[in-house]
């Protein structure tokens, strides 16, 4: 995996450190797992939970 | 519990609330991933309900008690590249989009700001840009992000430490000015300039 010439080490010494970056990527992340969900999506859920779930059994359903 | 290989059971309500309660808990994460991929907030929105109804379809298929996360977001990815092969236009990512995609609320500490580094993100290829996402914003392990993205773990881990270095390079040359909101702040003082040359007071 080490390939020679390139010292990982010298990638420490850079103003922008990987700590910054990595604690804004979480924000830009996290800043829309706390939007609000839109009402579209547990619609669309109840939706599909009415069509796929037969009154009775599926003759099919075995297959 | 077990399905799968199992015959299917015709109707367990017990289990179908269980899994419509996970699903729904993980809708926010499904949407920040939609989000990161398409860099569009609309075309997120479609792609993360049309895999949260894919996941709810294929309910019987999904062991309980496994990580249902890591199964959505591998539906989500694979919805997402057969949408983009069938029209690749659409789904390709817009810088105008992504500006617009998340509200900047910019941290003066820090040294990176928020609009720098959407745009890096952006300018990233495709795979080291999910797998950043995933590894460095999603909390998965290596080898989860593997499963996910359908390749080996030294590949994520590869792609993670390269997308690393290249959003680094970005960042501190400023590369993104190119592309970026800054260009587009050049055009509107060149805007104003010409509007200020045309009308000389």
């Amino acid at each position: 995996m080490k390939q020679p010439g390139k010292d990982p080490a010298i990638i420490g010494e850079t103003r922008i450190n990987q700590e910054a970056i990595g604690a804004r990527l979480r924000q830009l992340f996290d800043e829309v797992v706390n939007e609000p969900v839109p009402d579209e999506f547990l619609a669309l859920l109840s939706q599909a939970d009415n069509h796929a779930t037969p009154v009775d059994r599926d003759p099919d359903a075995d297959q | 519990m077990t399905a799968g290989s199992a015959p299917k059971p015709a109707v367990d309500p017990v289990r179908d609330a269980a899994f419509r309660a996970q699903l729904v808990a993980l809708i926010p994460q499904l949407r920040a991933f939609a989000r990161s991929l398409t860099g569009d907030a609309t075309a997120a929105d479609d792609l993360a309900q049309d895999a949260m109804v894919k996941a709810w379809d294929a309910r019987a298929s999904f062991e309980m008690g496994t990580n249902m996360k890591a199964w959505t977001f591998m539906i989500l990815r694979n919805q997402f590249y057969s949408e983009k092969r069938r029209s690749w236009r659409q789904t390709q990512l817009d810088q105008e989009a992504a500006e617009r995609t998340l509200v900047a609320i910019d941290d003066p500490a820090s040294p990176v700001a928020l609009d720098e580094l959407r745009m890096g993100l952006a300018m990233l290829p495709a795979e080291q840009r999910e797998a950043l996402i995933l590894v460095g914003a999603g909390g998965f392990a290596y080898e989860e992000a593997a499963a996910i993205c359908g390749c080996a773990v030294g590949t994520v881990k590869s792609r993670v430490s390269r997308a690393r270095r290249a959003l680094q390079d970005i960042l501190e040359r400023g590369d993104y000015v190119r592309d970026g909101k800054p260009a587009g702040d050049a055009m509107g003082s060149i805007l104003a300039q010409a509007e200020r040359l045309s009308h000389p007071a």
